[in-house]
């Protein structure tokens, strides 16, 4: 009987991921196409142009020094979008409502959701660093902290989507978080520079922003250049997830914006 | 083991609307049954409770001895669900969208894909199977809806109102479909505002109304006491010993008061001479209309 429940939850599990990835691919001109854009004219601006006259940072030259915040800055963008917008949408098509009749638990359509993000931060993580190698040069010191940090954000901001989109009631307020959370603090979290070159005072409260860990351990496991520890990295992002995960299963089980 | 049982179920919903006021309804293994009522009764929101789709506020609900508190995931196992509204992502194919259910189902994708395909084809579907699902005609995407409901092999499905909008003929073939997988033994729940839709399919029927189960039973005697009516005959004279009026439902209320039931069918006039060859004298009489006479005249002339 466990046995089989657990079966059957994992191949409810698998078809949540297999329709996340298919509406990933399928609608590739709105998911994949945009951040290949964007970042290729931000390697062109900020690290060419722009990039050329700054000179070395963190002991490599600009281009090299931004190529991975601008790989984290896609996959944190692109893991929120992709859940906020796939579960929002089946909560305003009333799709939701297909898994919500079915007994597959709701830790499961949060981990499917989950997946679904992770897998298009990912597919986005590998199209901007092939755009990167066009160039510059990227080593990979540490290759094991280099794809857990990348997957572990990923996590993070899929479940940070999916909160978001279990609160949203229409459009607009899919929107509202990236736009005025989501991207100054990714700005803010060292994507283009190293928080030295602050003030101590700003550094201090660049420290606030979670996604500053993230930047810098996953360029630590590129380049080996870190301006915060690395323990401190993965604690702080397991602890995010851990908290999202619960906060995210409560709201399900309570039936937030699900049930009236 | 029924069903479902439901008990003392009541639902207020957070902008104060009582939308059920603690109702009773039973639904045997192996019945087809009505939930018949007008526009606002409930409905939906029992059927959204039964498949945890809304939240209830009192009372117990079970399917086939799962209580939906404590054993949820088994409960909803048992049960298909063809919803009111339309609840597909449009821009799928109906193939897909039949799968991916079985998938949530816990149906392994190859069986679920089978399963797919026999049930799309059932409902006449086949040839739509990798159109996009938007581009379904209104009954086609009613159908589609069943054959999702269908997928995982439910012992109780429930269609809210699977007719409406839905044009004679595809509602008779949908009517045939729905009785022939009646007989296969699957127990079959469903709601609608039109009487002959309950009279036509379903052995029982519970009518609702204002939130409240009115009256639940075999169709066809609740249909047979709605075709009566019943008369109240003030008499002239008190009445010492009721007189035999064959084919009469007839109760004596007090001395000079009668109340007959005449169904449609019979004679009013024959009442009058046979009470008049025992010199009873009526002095005038009434119609007398319950709230379930009032409630079934709307329902028959379809106003919902
Ligand atoms: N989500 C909701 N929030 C508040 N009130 C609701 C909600 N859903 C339904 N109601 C109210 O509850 C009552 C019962 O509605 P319900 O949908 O169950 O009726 P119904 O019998 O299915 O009607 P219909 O035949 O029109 O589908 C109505 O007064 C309705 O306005
Ligand atoms: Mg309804």
């Amino acid at each position: 009987m466990h046995v089989s429940r657990l079966r059957a939850n994992y191949i409810g599990f698998q078809t949540i991921v297999i329709k996340e990835v298919v509406r990933v691919l399928r609608i590739w001109i709105q998911t994949l196409v945009p951040p290949a854009i964007s970042m290729t004219l931000y390697f062109i601006i900020f690290g060419g142009l722009i990039g050329s006259r700054v000179g070395q940072m963190g002991g490599y030259s600009y281009m090299a020094y931004i190529a991975p915040g601008l790989i984290m800055m896609s996959v944190i963008n692109n893991s929120y979008v992709n859940v906020v917008s796939s579960f929002f949408g089946s909560k305003f098509g009333h799709y939701i409502e297909e898994l919500q009749v079915s007994p597959l638990p709701n830790y499961m359509i949060i981990l499917g959701y989950m997946m679904g993000g992770v897998v298009r931060g990912i597919l986005v993580a590998i199209l901007i660093t092939i755009i990167a190698l066009f160039f510059t040069r990227l080593h990979l010191v540490h290759p094991l902290i280099t794809v857990s940090v990348v997957i572990l954000t990923a996590v993070l901001f899929s479940l940070g989507g999916l909160i978001n989109a279990i609160y949203a009631k229409k459009f607009d307020d899919v929107t509202i978080i990236p736009t005025f959370i989501l991207t100054p603090l990714t700005y803010l979290g060292g994507v283009f520079y190293s928080i030295h070159l602050l003030p101590v005072f700003w550094q201090n409260v660049s420290r606030l922003d979670p996604i500053l860990y993230m930047v810098n351990a996953f360029r630590y496991g590129i380049l080996g250049v870190s301006d915060i520890g690395i323990g401190t990295a993965y604690a702080i992002i397991l602890l995010f997830i851990l908290g999202l995960f619960c906060f995210s299963l409560w709201l399900l089980n309570k039936g937030v914006g699900l049930r009236s | 083991m029924q069903a479902l049982s439901i008990h003392g179920l009541t639902k207020t919903y957070g902008n104060g609307v009582v939308a059920l006021k603690g109702i009773d309804f039973e639904v045997g293994k192996g019945e087809f049954t009505a939930l018949l009522g007008p526009n606002g009764a409930g409905k939906t929101t029992t059927i959204g409770i039964i498949t945890s789709l809304v939240n209830k506020t009192a009372g117990t609900v079970k399917v086939f001895d799962y209580d939906i508190d404590t054993h949820m995931d088994l409960a909803k196992s048992c049960i298909g669900l063809v919803p009111q509204e339309i609840n597909f992502n449009q821009f799928e194919k109906p193939f897909d969208i039949v799968v991916n259910q079985a998938g949530f189902y816990g149906i392994p994708r190859k069986l679920g894909k089978q399963r797919a395909e026999k049930y799309l084809k059932q409902l006449s579907l086949w040839d739509k199977h990798d159109d996009i699902s938007r581009n379904l005609s209104g009954g086609m995407k009613r159908r589609l809806m069943i054959a999702r409901a269908l997928v995982h092999e439910p012992k109780l499905l429930i269609l809210d109102e699977p007719t409406a909008g839905v044009d004679i003929e595809i509602r008779r073939s949908m009517w045939d479909f729905l009785k022939k997988i009646n007989k296969e033994g699957i127990t079959i729940i469903l709601t609608t505002h039109y009487l002959e839709e309950a009279e036509n399919l379903c052995r029982r029927v519970a009518i609702i109304d204002h939130g409240e189960i009115i009256v639940q039973g075999r169709t066809r005697e609740l249909l047979e006491k709605l075709r009566t009516e019943t008369f109240v005959l003030n008499l002239r004279k008190p009445l010492a010993q009721l007189p035999p009026l064959d084919g009469y439902a007839v109760t004596q209320v007090d001395d000079t008061t009668l109340e007959v039931e005449v169904s449609k069918s019979q004679n009013i006039n024959t009442l009058f001479e046979l009470l008049s060859k025992d010199d009873v004298q009526v002095l005038s009489m009434r119609n007398k209309v319950n709230r379930l006479e009032e409630l079934f005249v709307r329902l028959v002339e379809g106003k919902g």
